[in-house]
């Protein structure tokens, strides 16, 4: 398998507060690679990074064989690598069309219909939901509508972060079971940054695990479920 | 089909009431100074009748023309109505201004000048504040540069108003991407007092470079503008219009003129806009507006988009500054005042962040109702206060909210106010 992202030795601060000590962390094509970790641990941080706000200070951020680390965001985000942000941030006052569209943004408006086709398929409630108000959306909805648009510019590489938060059990269920088709069909790769470790883990091909902005442990997703240290913190802890 | 008349007479009728409502007063009851100076109304229903009729005609002849929607649109909710109000009242407006000189007197065209300045100026300020989001306070920088512009460039080189309206835009249109690379960070209330500060430089700038601009005593004698080299005087010597064609001489010419290169421009102003938000760069702005990171995680690049926001609604900015600088011919700091700032800013608030119509009517209420009680003198301010509180609790996301999604693959679905969260949330 090859990487298709690598991280070596990624620092990064707000302000004279460093975020991430030193990340080595590598996604190869067609995996599913989980992040774990408490609240603060600098998970979301890592996905920003990734696309370079925060700038990384140190280290290299290697994707398809390019040190992207230094690049503007836009330029990142246009090499094939899309991000659904934490907590959804879709355009509430734009409607559901609008929002994919702007997912496809530089992109040929052939290749948006048609992906936008792909997207409905796959999440048939945005279709009903097509002229509706992002923000009159519920929760799950709104969800399927930040991956959705991820999506639109056809990405190799998505960066999920924390896809289940603030949604019902049952639709979080629903969420990953579309983000495993996705990676199944497709061969998409994904990192997916998640506080719901049982589900994440059990998900991923493979696993980190985040504290306080160092990884301390890594492997596949069985092994880490495994594992009394993990299950203590994150799976029968508060969380 | 005896339905569809129908439909189009009812219609026509809620067209003209609507003029009527709008114009019955603001020209059916124009004040006169009698002997004495004193103030006496002079009703004027025949001119009101005169516009009712057109209206009515106009609408009906165009609904009949197009052969009109055979089924109304169902009202799932009372949004759609509304959205239909807004396109009647829209053309209404319309028609009335493209023919105001026609039957408006002198005083009426200067008026229409001053309210078509400001509809041109909040719509392009919309094109900040309401679609990209950005609260600029110092608008008036950009029409300042826009009247100096011109006056300088006509008093230095000589060059005519047709040469320097785009170079006035382009000189706004560069200051604003000056302004906007300092500001790229900022939001909000930040991004409020940069701008207002910037306004703020640029008329201290102009107040105390003697030496260009002649400092507090302003710039005079700028030419008027020409319809193809046609003058605008009060004789009828060859090279005028009135001569060229035959006319008894008459300053109402150019007054009349004036108003339709004003409306011109405003036009082009609000066909640019609604242009731009049907195309990835206006709804880029919009989505800016919603939520910046979001925008940064698809790959959008924020930068360019905020500076385009900004030169292109600067350069409107610019353009209506030129047309101030021809029309006073005469330019000076004081014209560019914060105060400027802050009713532009209050006529795109007051209509509706993002509402092109809504814009026109605030303009239309607030500056064209500012000089209908011009007579109440010291209480005109009280009343334009009041208005605007009353407004503000009333219709707390302005005259004309809501919004309409600028694609759409079925029938649009307009979203109603009160699915609209207040301000520029």
């Amino acid at each position: 398998m090859s990487a298709l992202l690598e991280l070596q030795g990624v620092t990064a601060f707000y302000g004279a507060i460093q975020a991430l000590k030193g990340i080595d962390l590598t996604v190869n094509e067609g995996e599913i690679v989980t992040l774990i970790g408490a609240n603060g641990a600098g998970k979301s941080t890592l996905m920003m990074t990734i696309c370079g706000t925060p700038r990384a200070r140190d280290g290299r951020i290697v994707y398809d064989g390019v040190d992207i680390h230094a690049m503007p965001t836009h330029e990142i985000m246009r090499r094939r690598i899309a991000q659904s942000p934490e907590g959804r941030r879709i355009f509430a006052r734009m409607s559901v069309y609008e929002n994919l569209l702007m997912g496809a943004y530089g992109r040929e408006p052939a290749e948006a219909t048609e992906t936008m086709a792909q997207v409905f398929t796959m999440f048939p409630r945005l279709q009903e939901r097509r002229d509706q108000r992002g923000g009159t959306l519920s929760g799950g909805e709104q969800q399927m509508l930040a991956i959705g648009r991820a999506l639109m510019s056809r990405p190799r590489l998505l960066l999920l972060d924390e896809p289940s938060l603030g949604l019902a059990p049952l639709v979080s269920k629903a969420i990953f079971a579309a983000i495993k088709e996705l990676n199944r069909t497709t061969g998409l790769t994904v990192l997916l940054v998640e506080q719901n470790a049982i589900q994440a883990l059990k998900l991923a091909h493979r696993g980190y695990v985040l504290v306080n902005g160092a990884i301390t442990m890594q492997g596949s997703g069985a092994e880490l479920l495994a594992r009394p240290e993990i299950r203590a913190a994150y799976l029968e802890g508060g969380h | 089909m005896p339905g569809t008349m129908r439909d189009a007479l009812k219609d026509a009728a809620i067209s003209a009431l609507i003029a009527f409502g709008l114009f019955g007063a603001m020209v059916g009851l124009p004040t006169v100074t009698g002997p004495g100076g004193k103030l006496s109304l002079d009703p004027q229903p025949l001119t009101v009748a005169i516009i009712v009729a057109v209206v009515f005609v106009g609408r009906l002849g165009m609904l009949l023309w197009q052969g009109r929607p055979k089924a109304p649109p169902k009202p799932i909710s009372a949004a759609p109505s509304r959205f239909q109000f807004a396109r009647i009242a829209g053309v209404v407006l319309l028609a009335v201004a493209a023919t105001l000189p026609i039957y408006g007197g002198r005083y009426m065209i200067d008026n229409g000048v001053l309210v078509m300045t400001y509809v041109m100026l909040g719509w392009g300020l919309n094109i900040v504040v309401g679609l990209a989001g950005l609260l600029d306070l110092g608008y008036v920088a950009f029409y300042a540069v826009g009247a100096y512009s011109y006056a300088l460039l006509s008093q230095d080189f000589g060059w005519g108003f047709w040469t320097c309206l785009p170079l006035a835009g382009i000189l706004a249109a560069f200051w604003g991407i000056l302004l906007g690379f300092p500001v790229l960070r900022l939001r909000g209330d930040y991004l409020a007092i940069v701008t207002l500060a910037f306004g703020e430089i640029i008329r201290i700038v102009l107040l105390n470079w003697t030496s260009l601009t002649g400092g507090p005593n302003g710039i005079s004698g700028i030419p008027r503008p020409t319809l193809f080299g046609l003058k605008f005087t009060n004789t009828d010597d060859p090279g005028t219009f009135a001569g060229f064609f035959g006319l008894e001489p008459s300053l109402t010419h150019r007054a009349a003129f004036l108003y339709y290169v004003i409306f011109a421009l405003a036009l082009l102003t609000n066909w640019v806009s609604t242009r731009l938000r049907r195309l990835p760069l206006g709804r880029a702005w919009e989505a800016l507006r919603e939520d910046e990171i979001a925008c940064r995680a698809l790959g959008i690049n924020v930068t360019v988009t905020k500076l385009t926001a900004f030169a292109i609604g600067a350069a409107f900015g610019g353009f209506a500054g030129a047309f101030f600088a021809t029309r006073q011919a005469f330019v000076s700091p004081e014209s560019f005042t914060f105060i400027e700032s802050a009713i532009v800013l209050a006529v795109v608030v007051l209509g509706g962040l993002g509402s092109q119509l809504g814009v026109a009517l605030a303009a239309l209420v607030m500056i064209g109702g500012g000089e209908v009680f011009r007579d109440f003198n010291e209480y005109r301010m009280l009343i334009f206060g009041v208005a605007l509180v009353v407004v503000m609790v009333v219709r707390p996301r302005g005259l004309v909210s809501g919004r309409t999604p600028s694609v759409t693959l079925g029938k649009g679905v307009h979203i109603g106010a009160d699915m609209m969260s207040q301000g520029h949330g």
